[in-house]
């Protein structure tokens, strides 16, 4: 009986261990299957390279270019932001600050990992959007300037975590012996460190801008949501995932712009599975 | 003169930690200062009424009170389908697993299912759960949205409490006749239950926190009853700070700021038990 009992229950525990494999299968099938079918009115190019978004127009004109420059300008701004503010803030808290600050900091950035997204959104529109429109003189503050910055902070805790793991992970002997040769602190961390950490940093910037391609309410809120190709930062711009939360509402389901939602949907999983395998090799490539 | 004063290394270094405290403090004071402003501007808003009332006047006075619980419901409901799954996934990769194709597979699904942008769960919940076996948009459709979203924390804190359980434990209790599941149920288990336990609340942070899962799958613009199974639509705190502050216009700041600040305080809460019981625990460990 007791053998019988605990033959069924490794056999849950196995179905529950390959449950991952199932549902990141399911994600992608079920985005297959509403998605593609845009592609009876489109073609695959012209859906990609596409200049106008018009989905409710008749007939509807479904080419998401101008949502991919406008993800990508967004997420290029917010990558040249964090990610020296990131590694700086990971190299200070690994390496410079005394025990009783790094913990502090730490817990720090796990709040900013903590707080919602839509609270940052809203947060977003009551600080930084007067403030962007105020200091550059724009008649709105609703720009991709300021989703980058918003984007820029958001994607920091995942930049900080993973490139500090990173530091520490370096052998003691590394350090202790380019001290010993004489170097200064300084010198040691820029010369030896951060060389052996880079793999390691460059997973944690991957995983950051991974983060901010993926990024919906808080872009959505204060980046001012017009479908149009950027010409600059200071215009408002809208990004694939803010384009797939604004209108999957109204779009009728079976209908070419819900078929079109999916088929972002399928463009974003696609970058989000890139860059986390890319990721997750190059973390997982032993070095020492 | 300049040149020297560029390569002497103590100045550099000097000038070098000046701009990584910089960096660091670039980050860590918004991060105060977004927490002061919200309690600053929130806590007016807060009173009785503003907790337990509906919300009245197209949304511009009243309370917030079906919006907590549509998400303490939907919080619920993710936790009861992600714990088991995510617990015996965990059990799996820490006593199961070998080293092998298929555990390289489960571990890359996870950091898959990590990093898949949360409005691609809503999709994914709108296409299964909503139109394909016809649940409509309900706190059944959004809570398993919700509860595939947060397996990954689940599962990778819970592996990390068993890991962290000796070998010798399992060694004891396997060489006095328990068979390996009695000794995964009667030692490992117990002495994971803090991390497990941290896990689970950080994940129902996580689910109360998020928006974009629950746009098309649960939430309601504007529904003044509470719901009355798990088959109704219900309201839920992120969706509805999303709403009033972008949706209806000339919506006061000071209930914007207290919704802001209920659904944060609900969210670091949570975060603030769960660093309390890792804490608590790491103090007591007996190995």
């Amino acid at each position: 009986m007791r053998k019988i009992k605990e033959f069924i229950i490794e056999k849950l525990i196995l179905l529950a261990g390959i449950a991952s494999i199932f549902f990141v299968a399911m994600i992608f099938l079920f985005l297959l299957k509403e998605g593609l079918a845009v592609f009876k009115v489109e073609t695959p190019f012209k859906f990609l390279f596409g200049k106008s978004w018009y989905p409710i127009s008749e007939p509807p004109q479904l080419g998401i270019l101008p949502l991919i420059l406008g993800s990508l300008l967004v997420t290029f701004g917010a990558a040249v932001i964090s990610v020296p503010i990131g590694v700086g803030c990971a190299v200070y808290i690994a390496e410079i600050a005394p025990a009783g600050l790094k913990e502090t900091l730490k817990a720090g950035i796990e709040l900013l990992a903590a707080i919602p997204s839509v609270v940052l959104g809203f947060i977003g529109m009551v600080t930084l959007v007067p403030l962007v429109k105020n200091i550059f003189h724009l008649p709105t503050g609703l720009t991709a300037l300021s989703g980058s910055i918003m984007l820029a902070f958001m994607a920091t805790p995942t930049i900080v975590s993973i490139a500090e793991d990173a530091l520490y992970s370096i052998p003691k002997n590394y350090k202790e012996g380019a001290l010993a040769l004489g170097a200064t602190q300084w010198q040691t961390i820029w010369r030896v460190m951060l060389p052996a950490a880079s793999s390691g940093i460059l997973a944690a910037v991957m995983l950051g801008i991974g983060r901010v391609i993926g990024e919906t309410m808080a872009v959505m809120m204060i980046t001012g949501n017009a479908a149009v190709i950027p010409h600059s930062i200071f215009v408002p711009v809208r990004t694939l995932t803010a384009t797939i939360a604004a209108e999957m509402g109204e779009a009728v389901v079976g209908s070419e712009h819900y078929f079109a939602l999916f088929a972002i949907g399928i463009v974003l999983f696609v970058i989000s599975f890139a860059i986390n395998v890319t990721a997750d090799l190059i973390l997982h490539r032993r070095k020492f | 003169m300049r040149a020297a004063w560029i390569k002497n290394p103590y100045m550099t270094q000097r000038l070098a930690f000046l701009l990584l405290l910089v960096s660091t403090l670039l980050i860590v004071i918004p991060v105060g200062m977004i927490v002061v402003i919200i309690a600053w501007k929130g806590i007016p808003a807060i009173n009785w009424q503003f907790l337990s009332d509906i919300p009245r006047q197209g949304m511009r006075s009243g309370g917030i009170f079906p919006a907590i619980v549509g998400t303490i419901y939907l919080v619920l409901g993710a936790i009861s389908f992600a714990l088991p799954i995510g617990l015996l996934a965990a059990i799996y990769l820490s006593e199961y697993s070998k080293d092998n194709i298929l555990t390289r597979l489960i571990k890359l699904s996870i950091v898959n299912l990590a990093g898949v942008p949360s409005v691609v769960y809503g999709l994914f919940g709108l296409a299964l759960f909503v139109v394909f076996f016809k649940l409509g948009a309900s706190i059944l459709s959004g809570s398993l949205t919700l509860g595939i979203m947060i397996l990954p924390i689940i599962i990778t804190t819970s592996r990390e409490a068993l890991e962290s359980v000796p070998n010798s434990f399992r060694e004891v209790s396997l060489s006095l006749g328990a068979s390996k599941w009695q000794t995964i149920r009667h030692i490992v288990l117990p002495n994971a239950i803090p991390g497990i336990l941290t896990g689970t609340i950080l994940g129902l942070g996580r689910a109360a926190g998020e928006t974009a899962p629950i746009l098309f799958t649960v939430a309601a613009f504007y529904l003044p009853q509470l719901p009355k199974s798990i088959f109704d639509q219900a309201m839920a705190l992120p969706y509805h700070l999303y709403v009033i502050s972008t949706q209806v216009p000339n919506v006061d700041e000071k209930i914007r700021c207290g919704t802001a600040l209920v659904l944060l305080a609900l969210v670091l809460f949570m975060n603030l038990i769960a660093i309390i019981i890792r804490y608590k625990f790491r103090k007591k460990k007996k190995w």
